[in-house]
């Protein structure tokens, strides 16, 4: 996720503090994606480094908290290039559910529908969670709605796919893995499940 | 939670349904048990032929369990004649589908009381439970239109008021938003969740997990068997602390 284009985009509204840009950025996300103050001075710093914000404030309290961050023309053209430039498939990160259900398939003594299950039951709770927030955040800002919306579609599509992966793995059993190390146990019941 | 709401509406125990016999017996459902208590919304999801419907039907009184017992409000099903059956849906049971099936040649107002005066509440009675059941939902202004007259999110939110009208307490929503768009059909969904909120019991029966999510608990059937459930969600708070990278 672009800190930098966030912080930018926020700034193109009108100049602010730090602490009030993490503040800004976390309502306009709905504290989806939160924040340390340390984060926003780090891009902030980068940011001034790189010529697309100006701070100014009194240097002589030596305090980063003083200061206020502005974009430049240079930080314009940055963030006008971000909206307009589709974000890439190929730069995002590896789905790790679905190497591990190819890995699953490959090792000795894995029952791929456990997995399938497992991880099925604990979208579909995430899915519950983000619904009820929505039914909370109804008459809250547009972008927090439109965020979690996107959480919501998203999690939806991993359902989705599994239960395709189910349907698929019932027509298409593969020819048992010799098992040259012993069966690994999938327990059905949720664990806490990696973070999203 | 008020006591109220910890009174299971539906009950279902052990439930089994098979057709036919011997080698060529398909059994639809097999020893299932669920309860759905007064304020609780609970999604069922499966593939095709699971048993989704079968368990619908079955909760409803539309078909008769092989063994194993469905109880409505303290009333169970298989121990009732055909009149009694006939009088609890009428009085205990609402359903929602798919395509609305309101009937063409009544109003939207006449749709809803007509389950009333069916059970013998005076016209005008049944007429104002109508009109407030419509209100429930919010689509007093169309009491007078015809259902060609309404739009597909108007005609499914007069079917849930139909399906809630007078002292029915039990609803059964059978892909409720399947022929809506998106919005329209997340419109009906929040409705639902609101009645169910406001003391209704409700099953629905989905394959859209993004639907299913508006309920307290979703469970999973396969080969007419519940597989998984996902238990009531008691927390809104644990996704709100993702990686920030």
């Amino acid at each position: 996720m672009s800190i930098r284009h966030g912080l930018l985009a926020l700034l193109h509204r009108q100049p602010m503090y730090g602490y009030q840009l993490r503040s800004e950025f976390e309502a306009t996300t709905g504290s989806t994606w939160p924040l340390n103050v340390g984060q926003v001075y780090t891009t902030l710093g980068r940011l001034e480094r790189d010529g697309c914000v100006s701070a100014n404030g009194d240097d002589s309290i030596g305090e980063d908290l003083q200061k206020t961050y502005a974009i430049t023309p240079a930080g314009r053209v940055e963030l006008e290039l971000w909206f307009s430039t589709p974000v890439s498939r190929a730069r995002r990160p590896r789905d790790e559910l679905a190497i591990k259900l190819a890995m699953a398939l490959v090792a000795p003594g894995v029952d791929v529908g456990a997995v399938v299950q497992a991880q099925r039951t604990d979208t579909l709770r995430a899915l519950q969670e983000y619904t009820r927030l929505k039914t909370r955040a109804e008459d809250g800002e547009l972008s927090w709605l439109l965020v979690l919306d996107a959480l919501i579609f998203a999690a939806e599509a991993e359902v989705r796919w599994l239960d395709h992966c189910e349907a698929r793995l019932a027509r298409h059993r593969p020819a048992a893995v010799t098992a040259a190390a012993p069966p690994v146990h999938v327990s059905t019941r949720v664990r806490k499940p990696v973070s999203r | 939670m008020n006591a109220e709401r910890t009174v299971p509406v539906l009950q279902l125990r052990d439930l089994s349904r098979v057709h036919g016999s011997g080698e060529t017996a398909v059994h639809a459902l097999r020893g299932l048990s669920l309860s759905v208590s007064a304020g609780e919304l609970v999604a069922v999801m499966g593939p095709s032929g699971s048993g989704k419907s079968t368990l619908l039907a079955l909760a409803g009184g539309l078909d008769t369990a092989s063994s194993g017992e469905v109880l409505v409000q303290g009333a169970e099903l298989g121990a009732m004649s055909r009149r009694e059956l006939a009088k609890l849906r009428r009085r205990s049971v609402g359903y929602v589908f798919q395509d609305f099936n309101l009937l063409p040649a009544l109003t939207a107002a006449e749709n809803v009381s007509l389950p009333r005066e069916l059970d013998g509440t005076p016209a005008k009675a049944a007429r104002r439970e109508a009109l407030e059941a419509l209100a429930d939902v919010g689509v007093t202004d169309v009491a007078e239109r015809f259902p060609d007259a309404m739009s597909g999110g108007q005609q499914q939110r007069v079917a849930i008021a139909r399906a809630l009208v007078g002292p029915r307490r039990l609803l059964l929503a059978d892909e409720p938003t399947g022929a809506l768009d998106s919005d329209t059909g997340e419109a009906v969904l929040r409705l639902i969740r609101r009645r169910c909120d406001d003391g209704a019991a409700g099953l629905l029966v989905t394959h859209e997990a993004r639907h299913a999510a508006w309920a307290d608990r979703v469970v999973f059937l396969r080969d007419g068997a519940m597989i998984d459930d996902t238990g009531r969600v008691s927390t809104v708070d644990s996704l709100l602390t993702g990686d920030p990278a």
